[in-house]
């Protein structure tokens, strides 16, 4: 069927089948890419777009709908000169796109809005755009670029050496505000098959496949276990446990099966019951009681006890010290599976050129999934190319490999280009999860106060298969304790394989879930005491100098206890203000609740080096070759602006080659906080390289000043100018690397295993409805170190956003297999649900790192979850002992509390 | 590949209907149903169908068209008395959801947790279903048969929604009890209209959603409110016996028991509303 329409002011016509989805027509047909599909349901809003004016999800348009109708995209969007429109460049100045997968869509929606309503107030925006996720921002300068689209400023940009510190706007943020950045699924070739994977119904079952003939005839190809070189993948060198496709084995819902390769249609027409596989289901092992059950089924077969790892911090006398202590409080604490649910989901595809293959693909990191398709495909790792896409958001779930192989062996093998884009169940149910956990805490302190003994058993239900869970199992030990300085420690941690989908990294890697049990055990004594809550933690925060339960004395950069002074202030407010409602009001109560944490920043006791290159071209062109992808946290604009100072040139003139394993070194994976303190010192390192060969071939002093023009270089060093001819100068080009120095634990867990820690508190005021159970989020304040803020605007972001997740981690996010697979059921905050955030940022010098900066991707969701359940404590007197803290599970909890009351069995 | 037909006049819709095709309306729940598969099924798209739409009223009431979206309904000029259709309104999904999801196709759906249903039970709304031997009128109740269920046969549509006009003046209210703020379905949901006469309750109506396979009227609980005076204490005729149509299920939104437990405080609410 033909469909004429009027697109974005113009004439459009369009054919093919009539239910075909106006956001598939989109992208697909007509070539516009800006809007974004997250989910194809409605959920997520990524796909809005103005249908007749008012914003609509064109996942959920028939084209037949559209006739005669005008559409309205991102595209769209401009100030008729080429220009951007202020509400886009608003946006821009306030850092409201990280990744920008939702940008369209925000976008989008508020142009509605602002049609209607020039000056809109916050509740007015949360309104129009309470339809859109966005997983990256926290949602707060969101709401701040809408509210302020008639009175926001450009940012400036900061002239040569005053880069660092600046908020400079994202250098890669105009393409995520008009649509035209590319994700994964944005770029694939027109001449591409697609693949669609069958996966496994089942938690665990034995399978045998079919005859696979027929469908081989009607397919390009039908990909099985047998096509895969070696069919085991997985981050560590050592642990290749994960099958690309499953051999005659599944152990979790969700694990690919068969990979069908043909037209697009073709293989979306088949359903998986056509697909001949015989499946013999097994009893399936799930959660840790069963995985840890004497008589346990093992998940895989050389994995005695289902045990993954288990690793111990000791320090001094634990047990004994407990004898001496006024007050010890315990408790055991529960979490979830969580999904990372970035709106993008997976996407890739690959070509083989010559004896190489490329793989384009949404990854935060490149080499690690060079390195690992590689070891797939049994080829070297010089013949895999992996071209990052822009990445619509990971989280740590875009560390593992997805759809790279599968895309890689089917390019490989039929010489074509081979796309595969998951949908969102699928995203769901294949993907990694943050890991649940059983923490067991004890923690006991002298009568002033002072902590003197903790024990923590943190064990972790790590999935079918190991993925980072051992990552988790050690840097959980090392964190358990918290923030303080404790003079006898035992902490344990550990992680079982259960027929579950994989747990693996995601933003913290266990961490937020042990720091919910330290947290509730420090307002548990603190209580105990009649002490403050916040000056409990003063008293005990580690400072620099002060010894940790590894045994590495921090020398510098500890700044908890700033922080907590930073948040005084607002915390004694609090406390009057709630004091103040409450006194007022029956059904609802308010309560404050304060949080801390740190953060090891990069691997725990393992190199993990970067490299980076600063070149300048013979036509003058200042280059950073950065393989530090940027997933939305804004790696990108932190290396420039740090390369920038350190060659002495603006930032403005750095041309960024980003991601790509041809074109740039190996910067590591983008997960542990680690970009902008080792990356960042990377690209320190390589752009002063570059400047001491500038100003050897000036004969000029370290104080020099250099400019640029065209191929024309100018260095002034006080009355001395030279000028430079590039073009006869031929390339130069810096380099630099950074290896965070560490060293291994010993068997008691001893040793430096990070060489700095980022430090934090927040604390968030809430309203319970007492009788429903419901939470309501109202402020939340975050003091973070980060040593140095590269870009206030960038780190807030970071904080915001993370604040987010960790309110979804504490309020509503669980993760059941087969049954929140998608993002109807499994729920993530929207903007209604994210308070006002205010940050505060502490800049303890870090001497290691660039410019004395830390790194802050992780810790701001950390503190968040136990700050929000120690208020819902202050509030009710329940302290939770198992997230999601649902509505049910909350009133259910004041229930309970209120008949222990009533019959007198606890205080 | 299916059919796609999308008539502009609905004797056309009815005779395409005689052969099965799955009706697409604002595509809300039709889209999601169909993630990540070819779409084959012949589709028979309503949207083009003039009568369908818009919403009118005579003297005995109003008539709501079937394609009547949730935005239109909050942009209508209504009496009082929609006030919780409207409230319901402004919480189904998002902005875009609520632009393109229509009334009808709400109750189609057949969802326990439309918030729609209860919504129109209590305001004893009347479903008016075409096919070939003509049109009918059913009670919504009749209407919604059991979980994604409905009394529709194969070649039938829902034409309109019928709200009958009270003979009083009339109110009503609606609360939603939900995880997160946008883009949720209810774990619980509760509508009522108060008729009003010399300030008291007349007669009272109120239903409850997503506590049992089709949401459910509260008869006691009704009897119990008829002639109380409507002032603040209306909402302590609430009691825990009054729930006995219901029949709460453990899922992943929230237990049974706290169902049972938390619709008790939701219709003290309501009536707190509504009596203000
Ligand atoms: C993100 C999201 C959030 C949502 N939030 C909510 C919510 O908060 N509360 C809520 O109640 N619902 C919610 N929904 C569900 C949905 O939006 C509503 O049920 C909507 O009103 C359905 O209307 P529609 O026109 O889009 O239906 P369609 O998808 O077009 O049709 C739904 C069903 O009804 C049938 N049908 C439609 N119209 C007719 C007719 N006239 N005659 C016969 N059969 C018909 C169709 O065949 C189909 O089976 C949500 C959906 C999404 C995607
Ligand atoms: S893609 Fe349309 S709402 Fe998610
Ligand atoms: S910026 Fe919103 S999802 Fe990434």
């Amino acid at each position: 069927m033909k469909v004429a329409f009027t697109l974005n002011g113009r004439v459009a016509e369009w054919s093919g089948p009539p239910v075909t989805r106006l956001a598939a027509a989109l992208r697909d047909d007509l070539d516009l890419t800006g809007t974004k599909v997250g989910c194809d349901a409605g959920d997520c809003g990524a796909c809005t777009v103005l249908l007749d004016g008012r914003q609509t999800c064109s996942c959920l348009v028939a084209m037949g709908q559209v006739e005669g109708r005008r559409v309205e995209t991102v595209e769209s969007l401009g100030d008729g000169n080429g220009g951007l429109t202020s509400l886009q460049k608003s946006f821009l100045a306030h850092g409201a796109a990280q990744c920008g997968i939702c940008t369209s869509g925000m976008l989008m929606a508020a142009v509605e809005l602002l049609r209607r309503n020039a000056r809109p107030c916050r509740a007015e925006v949360e309104d129009a755009l309470g339809g859109v996720l966005c997983r990256c921002t926290g949602y707060s300068k969101i709401v701040d670029a809408v509210m302020s689209v008639s009175t926001s400023m450009p940012i400036a940009a900061p002239p040569a050496g005053a880069a660092v510190g600046a908020r400079l706007q994202r250098v890669d943020g105009v393409p995520k505000v008009t649509g035209r950045d590319l994700f994964g699924a944005d770029a694939v070739p027109a001449d591409a098959l697609w693949i669609r994977v069958v996966r496994s119904p089942h938690a665990r079952a034995r399978f045998e496949l079919g005859d696979l003939a027929p469908l081989r005839r009607r397919l390009a190809a039908v990909l099985t276990a047998a096509d895969v070189p070696f069919n085991g993948f997985g981050i560590y060198p050592d642990i290749k446990d994960q099958p690309v496709l499953a051999d005659g084995q599944v152990r979790y819902r969700g694990e690919a099966v068969v990979a069908l390769v043909g037209e697009r249609a073709q293989v979306l027409a088949i359903r998986d019951e056509e697909v001949p596989i015989a499946w013999t289901p097994e009893a399936p092992v799930f959660g840790l009681d069963a995985a840890t059950a004497p008589d346990a089924v093992l998940v895989q077969a050389d994995k005695p006890e289902n045990l993954l790892l288990n690793g111990v911090v000791r320090r001094g006398k634990a047990a004994e010290a407990f004898a001496a202590c006024a007050a010890v409080a315990e408790g055991l604490f529960e979490t979830a599976f969580v999904e990372h649910a970035y709106i993008e989901p997976e996407a890739g595809w690959a070509r083989r050129v010559g004896d190489r293959i490329e793989v384009h693909v949404t990854t935060q990191t490149p080499y690690m999934n060079r390195d690992e398709v590689a070891n797939v495909m049994r080829l070297r790792p010089e013949a895999v190319r992996i071209v990052p896409t822009a990445c619509g958001g990971g989280f740590g779930g875009k560390l593992d490999l997805s759809v790279h192989p599968l895309v890689a062996l089917a390019a490989w093998k039929l010489d074509r280009p081979v796309a595969c884009v998951y949908t969102r169940p699928e995203s769901m149910a294949a993907s990694t999860k943050r890991h649940p956990a059983r923490v067991a805490a004890r923690f006991g302190c002298d009568a002033e106060g002072k902590l003197l003994a903790c024990e923590v058993t943190a064990t972790f239900d790590t999935g079918a298969y190991a993925s980072w869970g051992p990552t988790v199992a050690n840097r959980v030990p090392v964190h358990a304790m918290g923030p303080y300085a404790i003079p006898n420690v035992r902490s344990w941690g550990e992680a079982f394989f259960t027929n579950c989908p994989p747990a693996g990294a995601f933003r913290g890697f266990g961490v937020p879930q042990a720091a919910i049990a330290h947290e509730a055990m420090m307002d548990e004594l603190a209580d105990r005491l009649s002490i403050d809550r916040l000056e409990f933690r003063h008293k005990n925060a580690l400072r620099a100098g002060d010894t940790t339960a590894t045994g590495q004395t921090l020398a510098h950069s500890a700044g908890l206890a700033q922080c907590l002074d930073a948040l005084r202030p607002h915390w004694q407010k609090a406390h009057d203000d709630v004091a103040a409602f409450n006194a007022k009001s029956g059904s609802r109560r308010r309560g404050v609740g304060i949080g801390c944490m740190w953060y090891g920043i990069g691997n725990t006791s393992m190199s993990n080096p970067s490299r980076m290159r600063v070149g300048l071209s013979p036509a003058g062109t200042l280059t950073l070759y950065s393989g530090a992808v940027d997933i939305g946290q804004g790696s990108n604009t932190i290396m420039t602006q740090i390369a920038a100072d350190a060659v002495g040139l603006p930032a403005a003139q750095v041309a960024l080659v980003a991601g790509d394993t041809d074109l740039t070194a190996d910067a590591g994976k983008t997960s542990a906080s680690r970009q902008t303190f080792v990356s960042g010192m990377a690209a320190e390192r390589a752009g002063r390289d570059l400047r001491q060969q500038i100003l050897r071939l000036a004969n000029a002093g370290p104080d020099a000043e250099l400019s640029l023009e065209g191929a024309r270089l100018t260095v002034r060093d006080g009355d001395a100018v030279r000028s430079i001819d590039l073009a006869s100068a031929g390339t130069l080009m810096g380099e630099g690397t950074f290896d965070p120095p560490t060293t291994p634990l010993d068997a008691d867990g001893q040793g430096v295993p990070y060489a700095t820690y980022a430090f934090a508190a927040q604390m968030a005021t809430v309203e319970v409805d007492i009788g429903l159970g419901t939470v309501k989020v109202l402020r939340i304040v975050a003091a973070h170190d980060v040593g140095k803020a590269i870009n206030p605007t960038l780190v807030e972001g970071q904080i915001q956003g993370g604040i987010a997740q960790g309110l979804g981690l504490a309020l509503m996010e669980e993760y059941l297999p087969g049954r929140t697979e998608n993002l109807h059921d499994y729920l993530i905050p929207t903007i209604g649900d994210v308070p006002e955030i205010e940050c505060i940022l502490i800049e303890d010098r870090e001497p290691l790192g660039p410019s004395g900066a830390k790194g802050v991707g992780e810790p701001g969701l950390v503190p968040t979850a136990p700050a929000i359940l120690g208020a819902v404590h202050h509030a009710t007197g329940v302290r939770a002992t198992r997230v999601p803290l649902l509505p049910h599970r909350l009133r259910e909890a004041i229930v309970a509390a209120g008949q222990e009351k009533t019959t007198g069995k606890r205080t | 590949m299916g059919a796609y037909l999308r008539p502009r006049r609905l004797e056309d819709a009815l005779t395409a209907l005689a052969q099965p095709h799955v009706v697409l309306a604002g595509g809300t729940d039709f889209y999601p149903a169909r993630v990540g598969r070819a779409i084959d099924e012949d589709v028979l798209d309503i949207g083009g169908i003039a009568v369908l739409r818009g919403i009118s009223a005579d003297a005995s009431g109003w008539r709501l068209g079937a394609t009547t979206t949730w935005s239109e309904l909050l942009e209508a000029d209504l009496p009082p008395l929609f006030d919780g259709l409207k409230q319901a309104a402004r919480e189904v999904g998002g902005r875009q959801i609520q632009n393109a999801g229509t009334l009808a196709g709400n109750l189609c759906n057949a969802s326990p947790a439309a918030d729609g249903v209860p919504c129109l039970l209590a305001l004893d709304a009347e479903i008016e279903v075409a096919g070939p031997a003509g049109r009918r009128l059913l009670p919504l109740r009749q209407f919604i048969t059991g979980v994604r269920r409905t009394a529709l046969a194969q070649a039938e549509l829902v034409v309109a929604i019928h709200v009958p006009k009270p003979d009083r003046e009339a109110r009503s209210a609606f609360l939603k009890l939900g995880t997160r703020r946008y883009l949720v379905i209810s774990i619980a949901m509760a509508a009522a209209t108060i008729e009003i006469a010399d300030g008291r309750v007349a007669s009272a109506r109120l239903a409850v959603g997503a506590c049992s396979p089709v949401a459910e009227r509260l008869p006691a609980l009704e009897a119990a409110l008829a002639g109380a005076p409507l002032d603040t204490r209306l909402a302590d005729r609430v009691e825990p016996a009054h729930l006995a149509p219901l029949s709460p299920i453990d899922d992943v939104r929230g237990s049974a028991a706290y169902r049972s437990d938390a619709v008790v405080t939701v219709l003290r609410r309501l009536l707190q509303d509504l009596a203000a």
